[in-house]
């Protein structure tokens, strides 16, 4: 084995020596009873907590619950947000005419609904979806009609002075230019979607991972409180190393994006 | 003495035929015929009813201060402005029909799609004869001519700023254009790769045999490359100046000095000794 591999792989090392040391206090804290279960319980609690969840498949279907209405509300809210984006960034009589209320709209925090929400719709499966169709929506809307505004227009001159017709400068010059900034988007988009979830299933739910938490704070236990927000925290990893894959495959032409 | 018809003011008919009979018509290039054109910005009038005739395959060079109207002229030629009245026409007659990809333009800034290969970026210059067979290979001919070929699969980004503007040559000449505009196309770049683009437009021009009109505020390269340079002052053509030296021409040559000395003269007849222009 040759010298430089040795140290990449303790390159590759480093980020995690801070988060594994703390795990290794925390393990030994809670052990020699420094540390109250009933504040923090031992990460080796958690662990046991997941694994008994996970084997009688009630984390599974609660997390399987949580997974599908974030998705079906950024699929929703992101939709949404997409298409006004694009038609107000295109048309100035669309935005005028759009504009005033969506702003309106956009400066009430959407998690102030929350009880008229309840009202409308119940705890109902409903009601966590439109508040994530919300929450989705403004980031992506603001940012697609951001994009679309700040395209080069130099190079929308290029393109009609070559005779492209309005669905290829669309489709060539303006949608690639806007993406960078739509991604940013839809990363903001990502974050208020689990923001949104984890707020609106704490609150009014029957099912899913906060529901989860909630039970488990009303019987006082701890570990699975603890193991709720870990999974959080796992979720939303995923979903925005998911947005950095699609990123990095949609903007390779970036030069920010060509790393040797 | 070797520059030729100098006239003063608007361009006189006698020049027209002369420069007919002068220059050889090429089949590739187009004529130009500009009657009174006028533009206007709200109050501001940038070009005060221009006269011009430029044969098929003339290389004219167009100088000037910056806001006096050369810019401007350029963007009326080849259709991305309107003109507030007058008329201009390529070819023999105003009804004779161009397709529009017989004239094009280089502008100052590559404006590549830095989303699209280099040999992608070379294909939006065919227009509507992307999808057509042997576009690509007429597209990689002509990456290959400026010198470009091994690169058609990178990023723009990753290109220097003279390669960037190669592309967009390339872009440009793929259609075959019989007019080709150029809006200050080495500006930017530096004085060394400056000369070898000005090479290289030279080669391409002889090649092909479009009518070119370039449009610099370097007036060295204005007589370098052209055969007649036109200076226009507060939106009229002030000077018209045949350049008859025979090519290739010699970089620093006392014939080239000259000639520029006359046009720097033109250019700041007004403006006394030790005054800034």
């Amino acid at each position: 084995m040759s010298a430089p591999r040795a140290s990449r792989r303790l390159d590759g090392l480093v980020p995690w020596l801070l988060p594994l040391g703390l795990l290794a206090v925390w393990e030994a804290a809670s052990q020699g009873g420094i540390i109250s279960n009933r504040v923090l319980p031992a990460p080796s609690a958690v662990v046991i907590a997941g694994w008994r969840l996970a084997s009688t498949g009630e984390l599974w279907v609660n997390m399987g619950v949580s997974g599908l209405r974030a998705l079906i509300g950024l699929a929703i809210g992101g939709t949404f947000g997409f298409v006004l984006g694009l038609t107000n960034g295109l048309s100035t009589k669309f935005e005028r005419a759009t504009d005033t209320l969506l702003q309106m709209v956009r400066n009430v925090p959407h998690l102030a609904l929350i009880p008229l929400v309840i009202l409308w719709f119940g705890i109902d499966e409903a009601a966590k979806i439109f508040l994530v169709v919300l929450g989705v929506f403004f980031p992506i809307y603001i940012n697609t009609l951001h994009g679309i505004r700040t395209v080069d227009p130099h190079l929308i001159e290029m393109g009609r002075t070559y005779g492209m017709t309005s669905f290829e400068l669309f489709w060539r010059v303006i949608l690639p230019g806007a993406l960078p900034s739509i991604f940013v988007g839809l990363r903001y988009a990502l974050g208020f979607m689990w923001l949104t979830l984890i707020v609106a299933e704490t609150i009014a739910a029957s099912s899913g991972i906060g529901y989860m938490a909630m039970q488990a704070r009303e019987f006082l236990l701890v570990d699975v409180v603890v193991l709720s927000i870990l999974i959080y925290a796992l979720l939303g990893k995923l979903a925005d190393s998911t947005a950095r894959l699609l990123e990095r495959l949609c903007l390779s032409w970036h030069p920010a994006f060509q790393s040797k | 003495m070797t520059a030729g018809a100098l006239s003063l003011g608007r361009v006189a008919p006698e020049y027209w035929r002369e420069a007919r009979e002068t220059v050889p018509v090429s089949s590739a290039g187009l004529s130009l015929t500009v009657r009174d054109l006028k533009k206007s910005f709200g109050s501001n009038e940038v070009l005060k009813g221009l006269d011009l005739f430029i044969p098929a395959g003339q290389f004219v060079s167009i100088v000037g201060k910056s806001g006096c109207g050369k810019s401007t002229l350029l963007r009326l030629l080849v259709g991305l402005d309107k003109p507030t009245g007058g008329e201009f026409w390529y070819g023999a007659a105003p009804e004779e029909q161009h397709d529009k990809s017989a004239v094009r333009v280089m502008f100052q800034e590559p404006r590549l799609l830095p989303w699209a290969r280099v040999l992608s970026n070379v294909e939006v210059g065919l227009g509507r004869a992307r999808r057509e067979k042997g576009a690509r290979e007429r597209a990689l001919a002509t990456l290959s001519e400026v010198g470009l070929g091994d690169r058609k699969g990178e990023w723009p980004s990753v290109l220097s700023g003279g390669q960037r503007q190669r592309v967009a040559l390339a872009r440009a000449l793929v259609s075959q254009p019989r007019v080709l505009a150029f809006d200050e196309p080495l500006g930017a770049l530096d004085a060394l790769t400056r000369i070898s683009m000005q090479n290289l437009l030279e080669q391409v021009w002889r090649d092909q045999g479009f009518t070119a009109l370039m449009v610099t505020h370097d007036v060295a390269e204005a007589v370098m490359l052209a055969d007649r340079v036109l200076l226009i002052e507060n939106g009229a053509i002030t000077l018209d100046l045949r350049v008859d030296i025979p090519r290739p021409r010699r970089r620093g040559s006392a014939e080239i000095a000259a000639l520029e000395g006359r046009i720097l003269d033109a250019l700041f007849k007004d403006a006394r000794a030790g005054e800034d222009a």
